[in-house]
């Protein structure tokens, strides 16, 4: 019940959105509509939390074998969190922005979510498929309708990058699907094939590449910078608070537990390219002059050590996965909300031109400092959590022979990290006002009480990360007892 | 049987319509009833009422297959006449004649999708060409009209002698026109049936438009009055499939094994010339010619694969196909401006419009929870299906892909570029006639199975 609402509220308050004729009333219906979902969000998590109320089963094409299944194990009520408690703060931290067509705006908003809720909980491969393309859709009508000034070549880049990943996962799962006893799509069919090693290995990168260019994992990440550069902050903040999660998740769900043996044969290249995706984004980040495509690259380093411990193959690394996942969904939020306060006020991203705005704007400066931190996983946030632990799964995985090699590597990467991110709050938030920054004001007080929202779970989830640890616990335990080690 | 003896006679009625009435609307209406009356006695044969007995010595056989093929095909001419009939009635003044053309066209789809025998394939492709070249040239004061046509004509009738050829070649080998004598014994391909095979899978490659033998499209297409280019393109090139599966199913599934590596690089060429050559088009109708042989690629893993999910899949194909495509024309034959420019900020001025192009175009494009995505759906995993295909399956998304290109090309003048606004015929009826087809495309897209269960749910009589 609760997984059904939380995809059918945003779909049909989405499609009225479109009808809706003023601006102010179809942007309080979104936000009425987010908060609604977050609150049955919330329900399944506290009072509902039982396997009774977190699936779904009907008919849907009885002959191809597929089912309208859809049920919420601890990831997917997580990931189902994750995106019903941002799309609010999204909807709040944008609230001053106007769009021409505001009502489409939100109803393609409200839709990408329905799609996304629906990636998070569905156990049929087709279903998964369906919901995957769903959110795709609004996302590219959104970025290439709302966006900056290349918004509809770099749009289409993405569109394409992602539609040609997704056809290959198609295929594979068509394949996956004739080779089940039972002729079926169901996600429980699918743990139970028996493939060839053969088999395996190419049906992985088939599979694969779909959820490499969401993540993005190098060399797949091209179209990645432009789309966040380009997109309206809201949508920026939708596509990298929530949807990169949809790669992640993705091989999590349907890649390693289903070709478990390929997983394990392609461990150490997707680790290698991880590796490499991450120095060289961080490298690049440390040029970048642009808030936008810093953060972005960052987004890049950050998903790479998601991606690697993945492949590690260990309960300690699996489990800061979970728990990263979440946590680089809020704090990258809250990177895009300062980011874009900062691009409203002063109608500029360049690094360069901005300085001493801590002098401006005290409180803002506090949050982003505390959000900055998290970003580079210092203890006591919530990243930290997150990378401690996915850093010792790595060290001491048995997956790989290389796993020294590789938290050597995503360590280097760390180190980077901090320095372009400490360079960054250095150069914008402190030092002497420019021209422009020298009639900066403090944010407004609808944006510092969503960015203390955010600092607020920052702290909370690092201090006590047991909960959302054990909210996990039982998706990573099944998901590590069906990979492979040789 | 309903279908071929009534389509021929309300043919006859629609041209005698002219003599009585003048006024094009009258002859519209009529034509629209007569449509009506079509579909309902084919769906009345489907369940088993037949208007007409007659011993036809098992020369058509009258399967749920044909049946709903036909009655698919009947409905999308309905829309066809419903949405696009008054822009018949701009092409010249006989309309009569128009409408009695298509209904004998009909006729001889409803031929093509119940032979039994090679005769009759003939006498179907015959009675669906001919007055399709007249169609093609009935806009006589337009110059590329009569030279698509001649074309049309004169290639046309080579591939028709194409296929009496390779008929008479089986004929010879096999002493019988009778499909199922001529799929008994055939395990090995003599010289002769082999010849006879390749030449009757050529001249049906020539009707589908499928690479090599698809350079008439274009032209054709282009040439002819933009309401028939929409028929062409949709009822008559399924109605093609329906024979083409009929003929390779009935006659040579046994020896699919040795020619299906033909069939196999037949499919490849026709996706990638289809898809790639779409791209550089500067005009929409040009383009969607090119589409038409692209989404013919498609309907080919039919017949590449030939089993049970391939027949479902084209008959999944050719009714997402044909109504997506049948949106299309419909919108685009109201454009003054037949290039991606004309179609600038259409969203701004005639939102219904642009909004169910986009639904027909992500159809066409393969987007789920369109009907297109599940018909590509059915075609993959028919060729997966089948086995020793994955090289063409991959060909055929990475091809899938390419065609995003040009239809989101038009999706991306609809909405994110600004245009002049443009008078554009759209009352009412239209825009609920166009959003009808949009539902059913997305109905088709999230419920497949409502239609493709039709295929078994009645009995075979």
């Amino acid at each position: 019940m609760i997984p059904v609402l939380l995809i059918l509220i945003p779909f049909l308050t989405g499609i009225i959105s479109f009808f809706l004729k003023n601006e102010r009333i179809a942007r309080g219906w979104s936000l009425l509509s987010a908060l609604i979902t977050f609150a049955v969000s919330l329900t399944g998590l506290v009072f509902l939390n039982n396997y009774e109320y977190l699936h779904a089963d009907a008919a849907w094409m009885p002959a191809l074998g597929s089912r309208f299944s859809i049920a919420m194990d601890g990831m997917g009520q997580m990931l189902c969190l994750l995106t019903a408690l941002l799309f609010p703060v999204i909807f709040i931290a944008t609230w001053r922005q106007t769009y021409t067509r505001a009502n489409s705006f939100y109803g393609l908003m409200l839709l990408a979510q329905a799609g996304l809720m629906g990636v998070f909980v569905s156990v049929d491969a087709l279903l998964f498929y369906f919901f995957w393309e769903l959110a795709l859709i609004p996302a590219y009508f959104l970025c290439s309708r709302w966006g900056g000034e290349k918004r509809i070549q770099v749009t289409f880049k993405f569109f394409i990058y992602t539609f040609v990943g997704s056809l290959f996962m198609l295929v594979g799962l068509i394949y996956l699907y004739t080779r089940t006893p039972d002729q079926s799509f169901a996600l429980t069919s699918f743990y139970n094939l028996h493939l060839t090693h053969t088999e395996e290995s190419w049906l992985f990168w088939m599979i694969f590449i779909a959820f490499a260019v969401k993540m993005p994992v190098f060399p797949f990440h091209t179209w990645q910078p432009d789309t966040y550069e380009q997109s309206p902050s809201a949508v920026t903040m939708v596509l990298s608070g929530i949807m990169v999660k949809m790669g992640i998740f993705g091989v999590i769900r349907w890649l390693a537990p289903v070709l478990s043996f390929g997983t394990w044969a392609w461990g150490d290249t997707v680790s290698v390219l991880s590796i490499i995706g991450m120095i060289y984004a961080s490298l690049i980040a440390i040029q970048q002059d642009d808030l936008k495509r810093l953060i972005a690259y960052s987004s890049i380093a950050h998903i790479g050590l998601m991606a690697l411990a993945i492949f590690a193959t260990n309960d300690i690394s699996m489990q800061g996965v979970m728990i990263q996942m979440f946590s680089h969904g809020v704090n990258i939020t809250g990177m895009w909300i300062v980011v874009d306060l900062i691009e409203r006020q002063f109608k500029t991203r360049k690094i360069s031109e901005l300085g001493g705005l801590a002098q401006k704007a005290p409180v803002l400066a506090i949050l982003l400092v505390i959000i900055a931190l998290a970003n580079i996983a210092l203890p006591l946030t919530n990243a930290f959590v997150g990378e401690f632990l996915m850093f010792s799964g790595v060290f001491t995985s048995a997956a790989s022979k290389y796993s020294v090699l590789f938290a050597a590597g995503a360590g280097i990467s760390i180190i980077l990290s901090a320095i372009y991110t400490l360079n960054m709050i250095q150069r914008v938030f402190y030092g002497s006002t420019t021209t422009l920054t020298a009639r900066g004001k403090d944010a407004g007080r609808n944006e510092l009480w969503i960015l203390s929202v955010i600092v607020v779970l920052i702290l909370v989830v690092g201090v006590f990360p047991k909960p959302m640890l054990s909210l996990t616990l039982d998706t990573v335990q099944q998901v590590i007892s069906r990979m492979f080690i040789q | 049987m309903n279908a071929i003896v009534l389509s021929a006679v309300l043919g006859v009625v629609m041209m005698f319509s002219g003599i009585f009435s003048q006024n094009k609307d009258v002859i519209r209406v009529t034509a629209i009833a007569a449509m009506i009356i079509l579909l309902i006695t084919n769906l009345l044969e489907l369940n088993g009422f037949r208007l007409f007995e007659f011993n036809t010595h098992n020369m058509l056989v009258f399967d749920t297959f044909g049946l709903l093929f036909n009655s698919v095909l009947f409905a999308c001419t309905l829309f066809f006449m419903l949405i696009s009939g008054k822009d018949i009635g701009h092409v010249g003044n006989n309309v009569a004649e128009y409408y009695a053309l298509i209904f004998f066209i009909l006729c001889g789809v409803a031929i093509v999708s119940s032979f039994n025998t090679l005769l009759l394939l003939f006498l179907g492709i015959e009675i669906i060409s001919i007055p399709l070249y007249i169609l093609t040239g009935s806009d006589k004061r337009n110059l590329k009209g009569n030279e698509a046509s001649l074309k049309y004509f004169l290639m046309g009738a080579f591939s028709t002698g194409l296929m009496l050829m390779g008929i008479a070649l089986i004929y010879g080998a096999k002493g019988s026109f009778q499909m199922d004598i001529i799929a008994m014994g055939s395990g090995q391909l003599t010289p002769m049936i082999t010849a006879g095979l390749l030449l009757l899978m050529f001249s049906m490659a020539f009707k589908v438009s499928a690479a090599p033998f698809h350079f008439w499209t274009p032209d054709v297409y282009d040439g002819a009055p933009t309401v028939f280019t929409s028929f062409m393109a949709t009822i008559v090139k399924a109605a093609a499939f329906v024979g083409f599966i009929r003929l390779f199913e009935g006659s040579f599934g046994d020896t699919q094994p040795q020619w299906r590596l033909i069939v196999a690089i037949i499919t490849a060429a026709t996706l990638l010339i289809g898809n790639i050559t779409a791209i550089f088009q500067q005009s929409v109708k040009r383009m969607l010619a090119y589409s038409s042989i692209a989404q013919a690629g498609f309907m080919m893993f039919a017949i590449v694969s030939l089993n049970e999910r391939g027949r479902e899949g084209l008959l999944f194909y050719a009714t997402a196909y044909c109504i997506a495509t049948i949106g299309v024309f419909a919108v685009l034959i109201r454009m003054r401006d037949y290039t991606f420019e004309g179609f600038n900020g259409l969203s701004r001025h005639h939102p219904t419009l642009a909004f169910t192009t986009t639904v027909f175009l992500l159809s066409l494009a393969g987007i789920p929870a369109t009907a297109g995505f599940m018909a590509k759906f059915y075609m993959l995993s028919a060729a997966v299906g089948a086995g020793e295909l994955l090289w063409l399956v991959i060909l055929g998304i990475i091809c899938a892909a390419i065609s995003v290109y040009y239809y989101f090309r038009i999706i991306q003048a609809m909405y994110f570029k600004e245009g002049e606004r443009q008078e554009i015929d759209s009352n009412p009826s239209f825009r609920y006639l166009l959003a009808a087809m949009a539902v059913i495309t997305l109905l088709l897209g999230i419920f497949p199975e409502w239609l493709v269960s039709k295929l078994y749910y009645f009995v075979d009589i």
